[in-house]
């Protein structure tokens, strides 16, 4: 019975891009057959209210993923480096906290 | 394009006299009555759709249609200087004084028959809302604009579909194919002018709806080319709608409209 | 239906496939994440149990959207006035949405929503069985947004700071659109109570029939020890409820939920001037809650049997949708899927920011 939606439906990401100045934010994911009618659907799904500026659709199995969970080592360039934050420096005015 | 026999039609009961005011009011609230019983035929569609998405996609458009009604037929009471509110107009009125086109009438069918009236109805939608964004009159240019842009949209949608269903699978282009055929007589009489309409665009007071015919025609035959669908021979062309004449299947669409409101009278909502 | 072998495309959150040695480990480190109040994310390992319970949880509350849109939907044609139809179509058509917001959340734990709709068509997952009542005046459309949608947002309010992120962040959406449901149900009813006598009793009557599907249907069978009877059913659902609190997918339990909206409804429906139908009703100064009548399973499991004509009829409604449309899904398929490649599609633009032409 739904071997018709499992074997031709597609998932799409939906990104939204809420107001100027802002970036597109990932706001769900749609199914459809093809990329207008994903778009189509986002519009349904996602601007009913508001008064969204911009509106992206992206293959879901378009995007490649990783997390710390499965890729501990991807992600450790952050750590121990504290010399990349301006905290780390002498203050610029004797007295102040860092708020550079 | 008019039968000019049909002046001749008993005049509905609710057509009013012909002073300026009366006669847009008579034309507007045809267009209100053909957005609103469209608008009743995608109600019946909700929780029906295909798929859920769809459901969607439909109501949002009756939304609109529902939307366009509510201006037009409140217009028509305030230029009739009858006074009687959209609700007066979509509740109270019987059958012989709706003067729809027969084309939104007609029964709900399959999927391919919304969509095939869907098509034809936004593609005629547009180009005459655009036309009427040039009215005289500032509300009905101001709704002219409004509604060009949200039927642009259900033309879109009507587009897609056409074109996925004409050139989807066997069945589905079967379907589209006979949904088009069933709706097509039905599109000459958007584009009729009579007695009415004739005069109101003779005095620039609206656009005319006959010379949109072309444009109109040209339009959907190419998205009916894209869909690889045919465009259907001219045969009869069912008409009788400007007149309060109606099908069959409006009764007991009429009825089910008005039938809480008309169970409580004198109620508020 | 699997949990973690989807057959379709899954969405790009979807898990990855575990194979990890350290399982108690894993698991340690889930509980402290849980127990921190931090959100688990689709990529994260999680309990067997957890997913099961949230897939369960996610899919009947998407089954309820869209079983819901049904009692409401068929009022669609009859509305009284042009701005209650309008009103209606954009309640029915969030439901809609819900849905499908719902589905997509269950997606990334690795299931097909068709799996799910399947599951829903057999009568093999559970909605609400609040929408099994049926809707047979134009007032049950003001009842239903008022009490049941009323009922719902109280249970829902917690859900938005559920431990599981899709979960939570389809809620937060959700919550925001519902608020509206309530207020037009509380104002629909309003109407009819100002209105004439004929519409003041259909309203009365319409809330003497949706209370109780309300307060006992929406919330779940009684779950607390005051609450049951001798039920072994009543144990069992307090061991279920707690396991949910534990792993931060519930935080409270249905008894407490029920309390809140019974709490909030009553002085409403005093300022309705409508009389809700359980003589039990009243102020307790000591609890500082209002009493009612208990709910105990006698009184959840009659509820549930009076509908059961009408669960058939909104199944049936259902697979019949979803039936007459395969023809048009496996069309749109069929379109995606010819060789021939479509022309230019006219409203697709590039827009990527990374492109020079975005």
């Amino acid at each position: 019975m739904s071997q018709d939606q499992q074997t031709t439906t597609t998932s799409w990401e939906v990104f939204l891009r809420p107001r100027r100045g802002l970036a597109h934010q990932h706001v769900g994911s749609v199914r459809a057959t093809d990329p207008d009618m994903a778009l189509a659907h986002a519009r349904d799904l996602y601007t009913r209210r508001g008064d969204p500026l911009s509106l992206w659709v992206v293959r879901s199995d378009g995007v490649h993923a990783a997390s710390p969970a499965e890729r501990d080592p991807f992600f450790s360039n952050a750590r121990h480096k504290p010399y990349r934050y301006p905290e780390h420096f002498a203050p610029l005015t004797r007295g102040e906290q860092d708020d550079a | 394009m008019r039968d000019p026999a049909t002046t001749a039609r008993p005049a509905a009961p609710g057509a009013r006299g012909t002073a300026p005011g009366d006669a847009l009011a008579r034309h507007v609230r045809r267009l209100g009555d053909d957005a609103l019983i469209l608008g009743q035929r995608l109600c019946e569609t909700v929780t029906r759709a295909p798929t859920i998405e769809e459901d969607l996609a439909l109501s949002n458009i009756a939304l609109d249609l529902i939307g366009h009604a509510r201006v037009l037929l409140t217009r028509s009471g305030q230029l009739d200087g009858s006074g009687r509110s959209e609700d007066d107009l979509a509740f109270r009125r019987t059958e012989r004084e709706f003067e729809n086109v027969l084309l939104v009438e007609l029964e709900r069918g399959d999927f391919a028959v919304t969509i095939a009236r869907q098509l034809v109805f936004s593609h005629y939608a547009v180009l005459h809302y655009t036309a009427l964004a040039d009215a005289a009159d500032p509300e009905l240019a101001a709704f002219g604009t409004r509604a060009a842009r949200e039927s642009a949209y259900h033309r879109h949608h009507a587009d897609r579909w056409t074109e996925r269903l004409g050139r989807g699978t066997a069945e589905s282009h079967r379907r589209m194919q006979a949904a088009v055929d069933r709706v097509w007589p039905y599109t000459a009489e958007l584009f009729e002018e009579d007695e009415l309409s004739r005069t109101l665009v003779a005095t620039g007071a609206v656009p005319s709806v006959a010379a949109l015919h072309d444009d109109w025609a040209a339009a959907v035959t190419a998205v009916l080319d894209r869909a690889g669908l045919t465009v259907p021979a001219l045969g009869p062309q069912p008409r009788g709608g400007r007149d309060g004449l109606h099908t069959e299947d409006f009764a007991p669409l009429l009825a089910e409209l008005q039938s809480v409101h008309r169970q409580y009278p004198g109620g508020s909502w | 239906m699997s949990a973690t072998a989807p057959t379709g495309p899954r969405a790009a959150d979807a898990p990855a496939d575990g194979g990890a040695p350290q399982e108690a480990e894993r698991a340690a480190e889930f509980e402290a994440l849980v127990a921190a109040g931090e959100s688990v994310e689709p990529r994260d390992w999680m309990p067997d149990g957890y997913r099961r319970m949230l897939i369960r949880q996610i899919a009947q509350h998407a089954h309820s959207e869209i079983i819901g849109m049904q009692p409401e939907g068929g009022w669609l044609t009859r509305a009284p006035s042009l701005h209650r139809k309008s009103v209606l179509i954009a309640k029915v058509q969030d439901e809609a949405g819900h849905g499908l917001y719902l589905y997509s959340a269950a997606e990334t734990l690795g299931v097909d929503r068709a799996d799910l709709l399947d599951a829903l068509h057999r009568g093999q997952q559970r909605y609400a069985a609040t929408f099994n009542h049926p809707a047979l005046t134009w007032a049950d459309t003001g009842a239903i947004a008022w009490l049941t949608d009323g009922a719902a947002v109280t249970n829902q309010a917690p859900l938005c700071r559920t431990s599981y992120g899709p979960y939570a962040r389809a809620m937060r959406r959700i919550c925001q659109e519902e608020a509206f449901h309530v207020r037009l149900g509380f104002d629909m009813l309003l109407a009819l109570c100002e209105g004439t006598p004929e519409q003041r009793a259909m309203a009365q009557d319409a809330v003497d029939r949706w209370w109780l599907p309300a307060v006992a249907l929406m919330f779940g069978p009684p779950d607390t020890e005051t609450a049951g009877t001798r039920e072994p059913a009543a144990a069992l659902g307090a061991a279920v409820s707690r396991r949910a609190i534990a792993w931060g997918i519930k935080h409270h339990t249905n008894d407490e939920l029920r309390q809140r909206f019974v709490d909030h409804v009553v002085p409403q429906a005093e300022q309705l001037g409508l009389t809700l139908p359980d003589p039990g009703i009243r102020w307790n100064d000591e609890r500082g809650h209002y009493d009612f009548g208990p709910i105990d399973w006698e009184v959840y499991r009659g509820s549930l049997e009076e509908d059961s004509h009408t669960a058939r009829r909104r199944i049936a409604h259902r697979v019949a949708a979803h039936r007459d449309g395969a023809w048009v899904r496996e069309a749109a398929a069929a379109y995606a899927e010819r060789p021939t490649a479509p022309d230019a599609a006219p409203d697709r633009t590039t827009a990527g920011e990374g492109k020079p032409t975005g």
